[in-house]
């Protein structure tokens, strides 16, 4: 067995979903070794030297690898990946857009967010926005694999000192360019991996009413998500999105305001440790996967709730 | 430009599905089909870009059984100029998928391959960027924004912590997000002119191509249950047993 979990970076630090990413590789075997592909990133490289649990880090360190384009790492990975048993990245954006480019060049399956490892050929996933689970069998060669990372508790970032090595292979390609990047930049912790969540929909009405949960999430050091309808009627940005086909969120406390609970939202937070529910209509769907529900005015429960807090 | 869309027949988005008693996989008996949600905001994308003179024709294919000539009709009827339906089982695999479109590609000379970013059964997000790496093309995944620029295509994307832009070169593959349009509804005459647009069948074995499953399903299971929870009655109600109950504030 030998694993390999690409890391989920930005070329100045390392990400949480990473240490998510080699639990998961852990509980398939060992050894472990960390890819960190990027430009400038010898403090990433450094950071997955120290995760508990990783053997190696092999680094590919070039201007080539800035944006972490997937033409180019894809090509990168496929070449040293035949070396491995099993190719792992966490399910963010990074690793969804990378990883079944790279099966495909090594001719295999690709099994997309596992929430749990069965044996090194077995693995659970969510299907019908995780109205089911699978667990499905690969016999190929090397198993792709993305990770959902609430599925999986973080290794430790610290205690370990593990070798880190250059690794000379270069994948430059002409066929994309990096143009530039808009990211949200917010002192609230991150949405995926926040302990408190909480979450406005269509029932916020606008942007502006969002404030009415910032005070709540100022109060409650939370991070802030949205429905679907919230997103696609402008009142906050597509990041925020929690759901299906936006960010699968599990934190401690999940607090859904103004949300009906479609299929579609509950599939991002149904793992949730503890759900409450705000919403004026007692008949909300959002109510049947609620711990605690509170059929009253969000107008009138948010600044009580943000006072008494 | 040629542009190729892909459609999948999936389950309504509005059906909760349940998991068969012996646990084989997912019960679909009379569930409402419809064609998945990002497929069609692919099927938008590209018509609009006919529309914009960008490209000269839209070609539209579905993999599955007979049933998916409803969903290339579908497609017909918004825009597309012609229909291709691969005859094979429902429920192939991605990287089967992946190949078929390859061989689609390559055969109707594409510029341009439009599909959505995951299928809401499967969930899977991975056929964009198999088939991209069998062309040896670029792929522009989850686009909110697409535009022709001199000849390549400018994408611009939606990533976790907000959006990139990235430039590429065609051909290309682009798969669909949810904010990059919204989806006409067909108007009853191009329904009617969509019934004489022509679709041709093809099997895998006409294309080359073998479409055997690499993961075997074991077992489907329902998720883990919550336990019903309770109504309170008040925001002090809520905040004591958030605090002294759930214990998470």
């Amino acid at each position: 067995m030998k694993i390999l979990v690409i890391a989920e970076h930005d070329n100045l630090s390392l990400k949480p979903a990473t240490l998510s990413t080699v639990t998961a590789a852990l509980a398939i075997g060992q050894p472990v070794d960390v890819l960190v592909a990027g430009a400038a990133c010898a403090s990433v490289a450094n950071a997955a030297a120290a995760v508990a649990g990783v053997s190696r880090v092999l680094v590919a360190d070039h201007p080539a690898h800035a944006a972490q384009l997937a033409e180019s790492i894809a090509a990168l990975v496929a070449e040293i990946g035949t070396q491995y048993t099993h190719i792992l990245a966490a399910a963010t954006t990074t690793g969804k857009n990378l990883l079944p480019r790279v099966a495909a060049l090594l001719d295999v399956a690709q099994i997309s967010e596992i929430v749990a490892v069965k044996s090194a050929d077995t693995f659970v996933r969510p299907i019908y926005a995780g109205n089911a689970l699978a667990t499905v069998q690969s016999d190929d060669p090397v198993k792709v694999i993305t990770v959902r990372t609430t599925a999986f508790a973080e290794a430790a970032s610290a205690g370990n000192a593990a070798a880190v090595e250059p690794l000379n292979v270069v994948k430059e390609q002409a066929l994309s360019a990096f143009v530039g990047q808009q990211l949200s930049t917010s002192e609230r912790p991150e949405l995926t991996a926040a302990s408190v969540v909480i979450s406005g929909g269509r029932g916020m009405q606008s942007g502006e009413n969002f404030v009415l949960i910032e005070k709540v999430a100022d109060k409650l050091g939370a991070a802030i998500g949205a429905s679907r309808a919230a997103v696609d009627a402008g009142f906050v940005p597509n990041d925020m999105q929690v759901g299906q086909t936006g960010k699968i969120v599990a934190p401690e406390l999940y607090i859904a305001v103004g949300i009906s609970g479609a299929i579609q939202h509950l599939a991002g937070m149904k793992d949730s440790k503890v759900i409450v529910a705000i919403n004026k209509d007692a008949e909300a769907p959002i109510f049947q996967v609620a711990d605690y529900g509170l059929v009253d005015d969000l107008f009138k429960v948010l600044p009580e709730l943000a006072e008494k807090l | 430009m040629k542009i190729l869309v892909a459609v999948k027949r999936v389950v309504d988005a509005n059906v909760k599905v349940r998991v068969k008693a012996d646990n084989s996989g997912v019960d679909l008996t009379n569930a409402k089909m419809a064609i998945n949600p990002f497929c069609e905001i692919a099927v938008e994308e590209a018509i609009r870009l006919k529309e914009k003179g960008q490209a000269d024709e839209v070609i539209v294919v579905s993999i599955g059984d007979k049933a998916c000539h409803e969903q290339i009709r579908t497609a017909l009827a918004l825009g597309a100029d012609r229909g291709i339906h691969v005859e094979a089982q429902d429920g192939l695999q991605p990287l089967a998928v992946a190949k078929l479109l390859h061989a689609i590609v390559q055969r109707e000379s594409i510029d341009l391959v439009l599909v959505g970013k995951q299928s809401i059964d499967t969930d899977n997000n991975q056929v964009a960027q198999m088939l991209a790496a069998l062309g040896g093309m670029p792929q522009g995944t989850f686009a909110c924004g697409v535009e022709v620029q001199d000849g390549k295509l400018k994408v611009v994307r939606e990533i976790d912590g907000g959006e990139q832009t990235i430039l590429l070169s065609l051909p290309a593959v682009v798969s669909t997000d949810l904010r990059l349009n919204e989806p006409r509804y067909a108007s009853l005459p191009n329904i009617m002119k969509a019934k004489k647009k022509p679709i041709d069948s093809l099997t895998p074995a006409d294309l080359g191509v073998s479409v055997a499953a690499r993961l075997r399903t074991v077992s489907v299971e329902p998720p883990p249950e919550r336990s019903a929870g309770i109504k309170v009655a008040s925001v002090d109600e809520l905040i004591t047993r958030l605090k002294t109950e759930a214990k998470v504030i």
